[in-house]
């Protein structure tokens, strides 16, 4: 699925619940990360709950895995990864997430509390896709 | 006691709707809502009455200086302080406690000597004293609590010993609500040859202080927990060993004769308050703190006692809840974990129902670890809380154990 048929499957639910329950199931179905990567090197710092990423470098494009130990948090790493996985370096840093997830209703997500565990990630995603095109 | 609902009325903040519905406020013990007699005062002072305190001798000038004077006596009946000297005011009550970090104990402290905290400490009460041991090379001493969280005397007791110089304490624990016995903990420290140090900002909120009673050297609280603003805070210290401390911070108002060579300093409380003072805060923390004396503390405390009591009793009905913290002596600070549902999730439902609690690790991280998490939920009290609140907590709970569990 690509964000765009996301957006579209949100445009369907009718109240939070229904939303979230999605977006659970979304964090339910995402390529798992492997236990031995749920250490402190790959902890995205800044989030209430532990998120984890781990990127694998393609020769054109950048792949992301991550986790992370609340359920909802875990769902929106679906849909980040859904975001920015397998483009390029220059793709990623030109995508504007902020926009998607007002698309998605998704937006709460990004407010100064919460915005420290999901733009942290973001913020981390960038800077691998930073250190790409300077090793290019 | 008096009518909670008839007190509710005086708190703005509680008849404004999030998504067309109340809020059930029960983070109090992070920060307090404010009545509009705090509110209002304030602003008066502002509108009518301000200048910068303890300068100029015009009209707005010395209005403003009185109110802020009047304001540290208000501080002083609120503790039962012997002097208004005594009251320093502050940032908060981190302020209060790194100020006398900064002085009091850079000045007293040698290789060798302890500081001894509990394991319940905040990291207001903890952080400032592992720098200090770090500069001074004393060591920091931690003696255990119970796993219920209760207080254990002979613990206490056997870490105190001549070495120890200091003992900072929190009265009441922020995740626990565990209660210490201050008085007699200063007993000890005094007997040990130790000062004593209470980290009073969750106590403040629901019960009666009285420093000359409990005999503790010093003392901090804030006002935004007290029903006041935030930017303020206050010290509370022995007139006798503050009028020995250095000065904390250098500049404007805390002198007594500047040349271009050398200063000296103005007496206690001046000494400790460089700078222009929040002196409108601190009238707005005078103003909460005349507003919960004027419900009576023994007033606020019993009807906190009595829902305490309720919500300890609903929150057992919630499937695979544990409650962190039940010591026989607690107040109204209610943490808890959810077996299987992150307490970031849990907030996130309780958020949607209008259900506000924190999570997190309290500002006390090694409490929390202590305990065997990594983050707790938690719900507290303040004198503005109803039944209602909590059966809105234990429904919104139902509701997420539903949301959560769904497969």
């Amino acid at each position: 699925m690509d964000i765009d048929e996301l957006i579209d499957n949100f445009a369907f639910f009718e109240n939070w619940e229904e939303k979230y329950q999605y977006v659970i199931d979304l964090g339910r179905k995402l390529e798992p990360l492997e236990a031995c990567y749920k250490t402190d090197e790959w902890k995205v710092k800044g989030c209430q709950s532990q998120v984890w990423l781990v990127p694998t470098f393609a020769p054109n494009s950048i792949h992301f895995c991550g986790d992370s130990d609340a359920i909802l948090v875990k769902g929106i790493i679906a849909i980040v990864l859904m975001i920015y996985n397998d483009k390029s370096a220059e793709e990623i840093k030109s995508i504007d997430v902020a926009k998607i997830f007002a698309k998605l209703g998704l937006e709460e997500n990004l407010t100064p509390s919460r915005r420290n565990g999901m733009m942290s990630m973001v913020e981390k995603i960038r800077q691998y896709a930073d250190g790409a095109t300077r090793a290019d | 006691m008096y009518d909670v609902w008839q007190i509710r009325k005086d708190f703005p903040i509680l008849q404004h709707m999030v998504n067309g519905r109340p809020v059930a406020f029960l983070d109090t013990a992070a920060s307090a809502q404010k009545p509009y007699q705090v509110l209002d005062k304030m602003r008066m002072v502002y509108e009518t009455a301000y200048a910068n305190a303890h300068r100029g001798s015009y009209t707005f000038a010395e209005e403003i200086t009185t109110e802020f004077e009047a304001a540290r006596q208000t501080v002083q009946k609120f503790l039962n302080a012997k002097e208004p000297r005594e009251i320093v005011f502050t940032r908060n009550a981190t302020e209060s406690i790194n100020l006398v970090a900064a002085t009091w104990a850079m000045q007293n402290l040698r290789s060798g000597d302890e500081i001894l905290i509990s394991q319940a400490e905040h990291h207001a009460n903890l952080v400032p004293w592992q720098n200090i041991c770090e500069i001074t090379g004393a060591k920091l001493v931690v003696f255990p609590i119970a796993d219920d969280g209760s207080y254990i005397k002979e613990e206490y007791e056997k870490h105190l010993n001549e070495h120890t110089k200091l003992v900072a304490i929190t009265a009441m624990s922020n995740v626990l609500g565990t209660v210490f016995p201050i008085k007699e903990m200063a007993k000890k420290a005094h007997d040990a040859g130790a000062e004593i140090l209470v980290d009073a900002c969750q106590y403040a909120v629901h019960n009666k202080i009285d420093v000359q009673d409990w005999d503790c050297d010093f003392l901090a609280f804030s006002g935004h927990k007290t029903y006041g603003p935030t930017g303020i805070g206050a010290l509370y210290g022995k007139a006798e060993i503050m009028e020995n401390m250095p000065p904390y911070q250098f500049g404007g108002d805390m002198i007594d004769h500047v040349t271009y060579q050398h200063t000296s300093f103005a007496d206690i409380p001046a000494r400790f308050e460089a700078g222009t003072a929040a002196s409108v805060q601190a009238i707005g923390m005078a103003e909460g703190l005349k507003y919960m004396l004027a419900l009576g503390m023994e007033n606020i405390e019993a009807h906190e006692a009595e829902l305490t009591h309720y919500a300890t009793m609903r929150l057992n009905e919630v499937p695979h809840l544990t409650q962190v913290g039940t010591a026989k002596n607690k107040g109204g600070v209610f943490s808890f974990d959810i077996s299987g549902i992150h307490p970031q999730d849990l907030a996130f439902v309780l958020n949607k129902e209008n259900v506000a609690v924190r999570t997190g690790h309290h500002c006390a991280e090694p409490l929390v670890n202590r305990l065997g998490y990594t983050s707790l939920a938690r719900a507290s009290l303040g004198l503005y809380s109803t039944k209602e609140d909590i059966d809105a907590l234990v429904t919104a709970l139902l509701k997420a154990e539903r949301f959560f569990r769904e497969e």
